[in-house]
């Protein structure tokens, strides 16, 4: 029994001894899957250190600007100066830099062993008039505690004291509230919750100049770590769709209500999704979302900001990074207002890029999040094999061609599972792009033997 | 036939592990498992040994570590790997790193609590929810991920959970049903003031980690109170505890801070309410389903609880083995 206990002991050291190695990652970066591709996606960045937390948030509201308007939940009590307008470009920025990405590899010549070609590809292009009276807010318990503009939106600070009467003020101040959307309300204030509303003074729009709404900010100090969607959920029409960014100094955020599921990566593809690589993604998007009955919150990459292999953009800048909310790092300086020159790009940068589909009856609750100490690196990351297709006439070119037919017939298999696309359609694309996948008779098993 | 509920014990934690591991893509390779599990063996092996060199306990006592009647010196020569596989897969089925070294350690103190860390015989911590709060207290390399069993998969999580409760012969089940039904109380309550959907506490109390912690870490019998009067206020007490840090701290984890500060409250709860000491020998003797005696003395130190805090694991070990060949 002694023997048997030592045995089994050495057994699992020798297991844990060969563990967990780096992997190293590399490929060259041709096409990329932003979040453009998905229709009606709202993004949203959580630059978070301690209690501090810095949101931003865009959406694609398509719309006249005079329709829009957004009633925001924050944790804790606010002030004017606490939002800010942001800049689209940097989350466009960062959007591109986190996205799963499309790599491709060059075999080797089978003959000459160790001899790599190489070639790097071109990356994808990265992609007032609130005068309402005070008086009367009062009497419906719904306090305004500030009203200003900034930048093209006009905003006002609520505090209600419950939510009939806040649904009641935002009715008579012209929001159109969807039925059910008092409950939540109701259930925020009780939480202490307050809001602001946002809507767009058209006449600073149009002197400013700019053609799209520009993302909101809004700065606080609260231990919760949390996003409410709960209110989205209430009138939308099927699921939405939300990209959440976070920006922490430690290490990957994950979800502590919601299953964190990694989408699938590091996986051989078909050449030809080089030219539909977007069309992939969200077929493969949504056979995982389906897959996991939607129900989970899915990692698309998690990574140091201050490096990226291969990379899908160029790493942000510090003063992007500080235009997306993340203060602990370089930026202006408090006391003297100017800025500091920077240390290595970013050092303590974390960055985790988080997609969720949701709807109200599967996703009941707000989503809570946590950082944690994780600093695995993680893309969503597919990979494209060319075969050798120089002259080979070694011993070693046909059993070589025959692991690529295999090596086809595979790729296939596996993009018909990640898509649920029927395995013909890919069959007749590869085929249709020089690549078929069953070249030299893959079902040839005698070839094996009588070569 | 088994006859010692950790038998089936740790068959369920396996059994959940691999779950794990194969369908949820829990952040934990095969290797880092194996590390765990060699890890807490190693220590226990290590602590048995240690324990039983007089020189070294008489040092101890010396210091006032141990107290005499706390310390089982003779008999506890025997290693007995099955609490230790039950501590580490534990380990494995919450505690992450990125350093391996901080998964030995975890595991040590784990391990090593249960020799040191003991109020009249007994371990003062759950060894895993000890150790993951020390680590949690200490560095920030590590987390526990309360999401990753998400909440599909609720039944066949609780029919698992069930089958582990009972096998454990229902010992100390009221402990698991009391906490339940407290937490679910509180849970209700909040939402019910709230006007939040009833989703929303019924999204809370599917989550596979929480089941886990309600029939694998709060029930086990070597830590909770002697007396079912006992145990049923500490469940009362960690579930509060545990709603407190997460809806008024905001801090993920609840349920282990709260039992590792409720579990300092166990020998004022045993004193007030005294009962008989757990010893898996019991459990494996008693037919199922049979509730645990309690001690008719309401005397503050009676003797029953003396006389079992004698009893070392590695004679419960024993003895378990004799019945079960």
């Amino acid at each position: 029994m002694k023997r048997l206990t030592s045995a089994l002991l050495i057994a699992l050291l020798v297991a844990a001894a060969s563990s967990e190695r780096l992997r190293a990652f590399c490929g060259f970066y041709v096409a990329k899957a932003d979040a453009k591709i998905f229709n009606k996606a709202s993004k949203v960045i959580i630059a978070r250190d301690g209690n501090r937390t810095i949101m931003t948030m865009a959406n694609d509201f398509q719309g006249e600007p005079k329709e829009f308007a957004v009633v925001i939940p924050v944790p804790t009590r606010i002030t004017r100066d606490q939002i800010h307008v942001g800049d689209q470009r940097a989350i466009d920025h960062l959007d591109a830099f986190t996205a799963p990405r499309l790599v491709e590899y060059f075999d080797d010549d089978p003959c000459e062993l160790r001899m790599m070609k190489e070639s790097a590809m071109g990356a994808a292009a990265a992609p007032t008039a609130m005068d309402q009276s005070r008086q009367n807010s009062r009497r419906l318990g719904v306090t305004i505690e500030a009203t200003y503009t900034v930048g093209e939106y006009d905003i006002l600070i609520l505090s209600a004291q419950d939510s009939g009467g806040l649904e009641t003020w935002l009715r008579q101040n012209g929001y159109r509230i969807p039925a059910g959307a008092s409950a939540v309300l109701g259930s925020y204030i009780k939480q202490n919750m307050r809001f602001f509303v946002a809507r767009v003074n058209l006449a600073e729009q149009q002197r400013l100049g700019f053609t799209y709404l520009r993302p909101l900010q809004v700065a606080y100090e609260s231990p919760k770590f949390m996003l409410p969607i709960r209110l989205g959920t209430v009138n939308a029409n099927g699921p939405q769709e939300l990209f959440i960014y976070t920006l922490t100094r430690t290490g990957r955020v994950e979800t502590t209500n919601y299953r964190t599921v990694k989408i699938p990566t590091d996986t051989e593809v078909p050449a030809f999704l080089k030219q539909e690589f977007p069309r992939f993604y969200t077929a493969m998007f949504d056979e995982q979302v389906r897959r996991e009955n939607m129900t989970a919150v899915f990692l698309e990459y998690a990574w140091g900001m201050a490096w990226c292999d291969p990379c899908a953009a160029d790493p942000l800048t510090n003063d992007e990074l500080a235009k997306l909310g993340v203060f602990w790092t370089g930026g202006v300086d408090a006391s003297t207002g100017v800025r500091r020159p920077m240390p290595s790009p970013a050092a303590n940068v974390y960055v985790t890029r988080l997609h969720v589909r949701y709807d109200r009856d599967r996703f009941p609750e707000d989503l809570v999040f946590q950082e944690t100490g994780n600093r695995e690196n993680f893309q969503g990351r597919f990979i494209i094999r060319h075969a050798w297709t120089g002259a080979a006439t070694c011993g070693r070119a046909d059993e070589y061609r025959r692991d690529v037919g295999q090596r086809r017939a595979q790729e296939a298999r596996t993009l018909a599972s990640l898509t649920g696309w029927p395995l013909a359609d890919i069959h007749r694309k590869m085929q249709a792009s020089n690549t078929p996948a069953a070249p030299q008779g893959e079902d040839a098993w005698w070839r094996r033997i009588w070569r | 036939m088994l006859r010692d509920p950790r038998d089936y014990q740790i068959g369920v934690l396996a059994g959940l592990l691999l779950y794990g591991l194969t369908r949820l893509h829990f952040d934990i390779s095969p290797a880092r498992v194996a590390l765990t599990l060699s890890a807490v063996l190693v220590v226990q092996w290590l602590c048995t040994h240690l324990w039983r060199l007089p020189r070294l306990a008489s040092h101890f006592r010396g210091a006032g570590v141990l107290t005499p009647q706390t310390l089982p010196l003779r008999g506890s020569s025997q290693f007995d790997p099955k609490s230790a596989l039950i501590s580490g897969l534990s380990l494995c089925l919450l505690l992450r790193a990125n350093d391996p070294i901080l998964v030995v350690v975890a595991a040590a103190i784990a391990i090593a609590s249960k020799f040191l860390l003991r109020i009249r015989g007994k371990h003062l911590f759950n060894p895993t929810n000890g150790a993951i709060v020390a680590l949690l207290l200490t560095t920030d390399a590590v987390w526990v991920s309360p999401g990753q069993w998400g909440n599909v998969m609720f039944f066949g999580f609780l029919m698992a959970c069930l089958g582990g409760l009972v096998v454990h012969r229902a010992l100390r089940s009221d402990v698991a049903y009391a906490f339940i039904l407290f937490y679910a109380a509180l849970l209700f309550g909040r939402s019910i003031y709230l006007g939040e959907p009833l989703a929303i506490p019924l999204h809370r109390l599917q989550a596979g980690g929480l089941l886990l912690f309600t029939f694998f870490m709060i029930s086990d019998p070597r830590t909770t109170p002697d007396s079912r009067t006992g145990r049923v206020i500490f469940a009362a007490l960690v579930a509060c505890g545990a709603w407190y840090v997460q809806f008024r701290l905001f801090r993920t984890n609840g349920l282990l801070w709260a039992l590792a500060a409720c579990a300092l409250l166990v020998p004022v709860l045993d004193r007030l309410f005294p009962g008989s000491r757990y010893t898996w020998a019991d459990a494996a003797r008693r037919p199922s389903g049979a509730a645990p005696q309690t001690s008719p003395s309401p005397s503050p130190r009676p003797a029953v609880a003396i006389t079992s805090a004698r009893v070392s694991p590695t004679v419960r070990g024993r003895l378990v083995k004799g019945l079960s060949s």
